[in-house]
């Protein structure tokens, strides 16, 4: 008598599927296993799948009895025989399963994004400071010459960057090196070397990447 | 009294560390101060020459810490102005001879009886230097108007934060203002700019320092000196006076005068 149905627990009760076999032999095993089970079972919502069974009005009252003895409501009778499931409408059971309500988090927008990871140092870096980071590092305050940085992702420095860095140090061409003052000693994106040329007054803040093979730096308003 | 410990430190070499170490310590002295000054430069000391104190020496800082002699014994007693004394360093050994606990006891003895004890260190960044800023309540670092020494600043501040003796205070020395506004210096704004410490001192150049220093007796014995005052100046914010930087423009500027008056009579 194997596998005469399967259970499984859906959202609000558990979903019995009814095999090939004969509606007899279902209804003795079922019976069987809920008092075999008696605690898995007792104050379950069960909905049955009867498949391709045609059930009489007397075969499905009585199961619903039977299991509500063990303490158990059938809720549900899932059937393709459409006499089956105006059956089953009669004896006030539903004919399909009650779908989830779409939970609220993960649906319509989502507005949270993902990030990397970053180094946040608050503080200047003075000549034979050293800083090496897998991830993006990003400096509140200056980097003086004789300081350097070397990163695995982008360098961003909210102050003065006069000293050696190395952006994408592991082969990312695509990172980028920013500074409100870009005034590297030299300044490295991936294997690309590039190093300031002389300017007269204060720069602009500006933003280093490679583009076309060749490291520039432009103002941050054009670099998209 | 508790004697407050200033170590004079640069990073590069002949920035004047010795020189401000000998006037720093005259100067305090001749306002009634107790000071000690140490040469933490074993094997190449110089504050001795630099103080005229050199034919004086019987003991030195090394005895003092192998336990030849009593500290009190080291202590050579500068006759011209009352309440200086030097430890010297010893020539003949090297900076091993020293740690950083030996020059923290020293200092530790030295201070119920002083005001200021005045350290001066060695260049570089070795042991050394981290003899000499071991004991230090506060650091001062010297540098001139030129990128190596000013490069050489920034590494020492940045160790003297690390060791949590800073934040240092910066002594700008030997700066020639007719230089730097002909643009052929860095000026002293750009210094403190990068350096970002606060400045206790502005020192010109000025070719009596190297008079004084050869004749062994510190300028700021000699009150017509510019950098001698410069450096009694320090010794008074040392005090806690408010001093005014000096105006290091008015000969530049007494010149321009001459200039210009002159050519308002073309006019």
């Amino acid at each position: 008598m194997a596998s005469q149905f399967e259970i499984k627990g859906i959202h609000d009760g558990l979903l019995i599927t009814v095999g090939d076999g004969d509606w007899a032999d279902f209804r003795q095993a079922l019976l069987t296993q809920m008092s075999e089970q008696e605690d898995f079972f007792r104050g379950a919502n069960i909905s049955i799948d009867v498949g391709e069974h045609s059930l009489k009005a007397a075969e499905l009252g009585s199961l619903r009895d039977k299991i509500s003895e063990q303490g158990v409501m059938l809720r549900a009778v899932i059937s393709k025989s459409a006499q089956t499931n105006e059956l089953a409408q009669t004896l006030g059971l539903e004919t399909h399963l009650a779908k989830p309500i779409a939970e609220r988090s993960g649906s319509a927008f989502d507005t949270s994004i993902g990030g990397d990871e970053a180094m946040l140092v608050k503080r200047t870096l003075r000549s034979g400071n050293s800083i090496s980071y897998p991830g993006h590092v990003i400096i509140v305050g200056d980097v003086n010459p004789g300081a350097e940085i070397i990163a695995g992702g982008d360098i961003i420095v909210w102050g003065r960057l006069r000293g050696t860095v190395h952006a994408g140090a592991s082969g990312d061409e695509n990172a980028i090196v920013c500074a409100l003052e870009l005034t590297p000693t030299q300044l490295r994106i991936s294997e690309e070397i590039s190093i300031t040329p002389p300017q007269k007054g204060t720069p602009p803040p500006e933003v280093a990447s490679i583009k076309d093979g060749e490291v520039i730096a432009e103002g941050w308003e054009f670099h998209k | 009294m508790a004697a407050k410990v200033i170590t004079i430190t640069s990073g590069k070499g002949g920035v004047g560390k010795t020189t401000i170490t000998a006037n720093l310590g005259t100067a305090l002295a001749s306002m009634g101060q107790k000071v000690v000054c140490i040469d933490a430069d074993i094997g190449l000391r110089n504050l001795d020459v630099v103080m005229g104190l050199e034919n004086r020496i019987v003991y030195d800082l090394v005895d003092v810490v192998e336990g030849r002699c009593r500290l009190r014994q080291a202590m050579i007693r500068d006759k011209r102005t009352e309440g200086l004394f030097l430890i010297p360093a010893a020539q003949t050994r090297d900076k091993t001879a020293v740690s950083p606990s030996d020059m923290v006891r020293v200092c530790d003895e030295l201070r119920p009886e002083h005001d200021w004890v005045i350290i001066d260190s060695p260049a570089g960044i070795e042991r050394g230097f981290r003899n000499a800023i071991a004991p230090a309540d506060s650091v001062f670092v010297v540098t001139n108007p030129e990128v190596s020494a000013v490069r050489d600043a920034d590494r020492i501040i940045g160790i003297v934060e690390a060791e949590q003796k800073g934040p240092a205070q910066l002594i700008i020395n030997r700066i020639d203002m007719q230089m730097v506004q002909r643009g052929d210096m860095i000026g002293t704004e750009d210094i403190v700019d990068l350096l970002a410490i606060d400045l206790i001192g502005i020192i010109p150049e000025d070719e009596n320092v190297i008079i004084s220093t050869n004749r062994g007796t510190p300028i700021t014995l000699d009150g017509k000196s510019r950098a001698g005052e410069a450096m009694q100046n320090i010794s008074r914010r040392m005090l806690g006076e408010e001093v005014p930087f000096m105006d290091l423009t008015i000969q530049a500027g007494f010149l321009k005068k001459l200039f210009t008056g002159g050519g308002s009579k073309n006019e």
